[in-house]
C-alpha cells in the first residue's frame, strides 16, 4: 500500500536497510547495467588507477539506495525523481562477507499542492557517507 | 587536458533506440538485489495498472549508457576515460520505464569545466518515446581526475 499524504510528517523516518556487496554481485551489476569498467572487479585495475581496491558501480550504490524508498512506497513508479553525489567509494573485498552498506532515510520535505514527498537517504560504509544530497521525491496517495 | 567546449550545448542524438525487455528489467532487479514484485511478475504489475514489468528508478542508465559512451568516448571530446569516476547523477521520471517500450536517447553537454586539477563534464540525456514523448530526463556528471 502505498503511504497517505496526509500520514507522513518531515521528520519520519522509513524502515532502515542494509546490505552487503560482494565482487559477484559488481559481476552481476556489470551484466545487467552494461558498465564493464575494470576497476568494479579487478583489483590490479583499480590500484593502477590509485584506488584502494575494487569499488562498487556509484550507480549500485544509488540502485540500493533507491531500495529504502522503493520499499516504502512499494510501488517504484511513484519515485518522479532521485538525486545523489557520490562522495566516497565503496571498497569491496576479495571475500565471501564482502562490503557492508547501512541505509537509513526520513521525510525531508513535503509538496502538499503536488502530493509529493522529499526522502532524504543516508548511506555509509565503515561508518562514513558515501554518498551527499541523496533524495528521492515520490508521489503519494490521497 | 581541457575538454573541447565546443561540445557545449550540442545534442548527440543516438541512432538506436533501446527495446526494454522483460528479462532486462527482472536482470538488473535482481543484479540490485531487489526483487519488488513489479519488477518481476508480470501479473503484479497489470494488477498495479502497468502494462508490463516496471523498471526500477535507476534502470534509466542502462537505457542511456550507449548514447552515452558514444559521445564520451569521441576523441574530440578530450575525455581522458582512464581517470573517469562518477561525480553525481540524477533522473527526473516523466512516467515509470516499463517492459515493451521503445526508447530514444539524446544526450547533450550541459556544462565542461576544469576544477583542482580536474575535468568535469555534464550531461544531460533526454530520454524519449516514439512519438517524441518525454519518458525521463537524466543528469549526470563525470570527473577526470588529475587530468585538467
Amino acid at each position: 500500500m502505498t503511504p497517505a499524504f496526509g500520514s507522513v510528517t518531515v521528520g519520519d523516518a522509513l524502515p532502515p536497510l542494509a546490505y552487503s556487496v560482494t565482487r559477484k554481485q559488481l559481476v552481476k551489476y556489470a551484466g545487467a547495467a552494461g558498465d564493464f569498467n575494470a576497476i568494479h572487479w579487478n583489483g590490479r585495475v583499480a590500484r593502477d588507477v590509485g584506488l584502494p581496491d575494487v569499488i562498487a558501480h556509484g550507480m549500485f550504490t544509488m540502485a540500493s539506495a533507491g531500495r529504502i524508498v522503493t520499499d516504502w512506497v512499494g510501488d517504484p513508479g511513484l519515485v518522479t525523481q532521485f538525486e545523489v553525489r557520490f562522495t566516497r567509494p565503496v571498497v569491496v573485498p576479495d571475500d565471501d562477507e564482502g562490503a557492508q552498506v547501512e541505509l537509513t532515510a526520513v521525510i525531508g520535505a513535503l509538496d502538499a499542492d503536488a502530493r509529493t514527498a522529499r526522502v532524504d537517504i543516508t548511506a555509509k560504509f565503515n561508518g562514513q557517507t558515501v554518498l551527499g544530497k541523496a533524495r528521492a521525491t515520490v508521489a503519494l496517495s490521497g | 587536458m581541457a575538454l573541447n567546449e565546443s561540445f557545449v550545448g550540442k545534442a548527440f542524438p543516438y541512432h538506436e533506440t533501446y527495446c526494454v525487455g522483460v528479462e532486462k528489467i527482472r536482470e538488473f532487479a535482481r543484479a540490485i538485489g531487489d526483487e519488488n514484485p513489479l519488477y518481476v511478475d508480470r501479473d503484479a504489475a497489470r494488477a498495479a495498472g502497468y502494462p508490463d514489468v516496471v523498471a526500477p528508478p535507476t534502470f534509466a542508465i542502462a537505457v542511456i549508457m550507449k548514447a552515452q559512451d558514444e559521445l564520451l568516448f569521441n576523441p574530440e571530446l578530450g575525455l581522458d576515460f582512464d581517470v573517469v569516476v562518477h561525480g553525481d547523477q540524477r533522473f527526473v521520471h516523466h512516467r515509470p520505464i516499463v517492459a515493451g517500450d521503445e526508447l530514444t536517447s539524446t544526450p547533450f553537454v550541459d556544462k565542461v569545466r576544469s576544477a583542482a586539477g580536474n575535468d568535469l563534464i555534464s550531461l544531460r540525456t533526454e530520454v524519449t518515446d516514439p512519438e517524441g514523448r518525454p519518458v525521463c530526463t537524466a543528469y549526470g556528471t563525470l570527473v577526470a581526475r588529475g587530468a585538467a
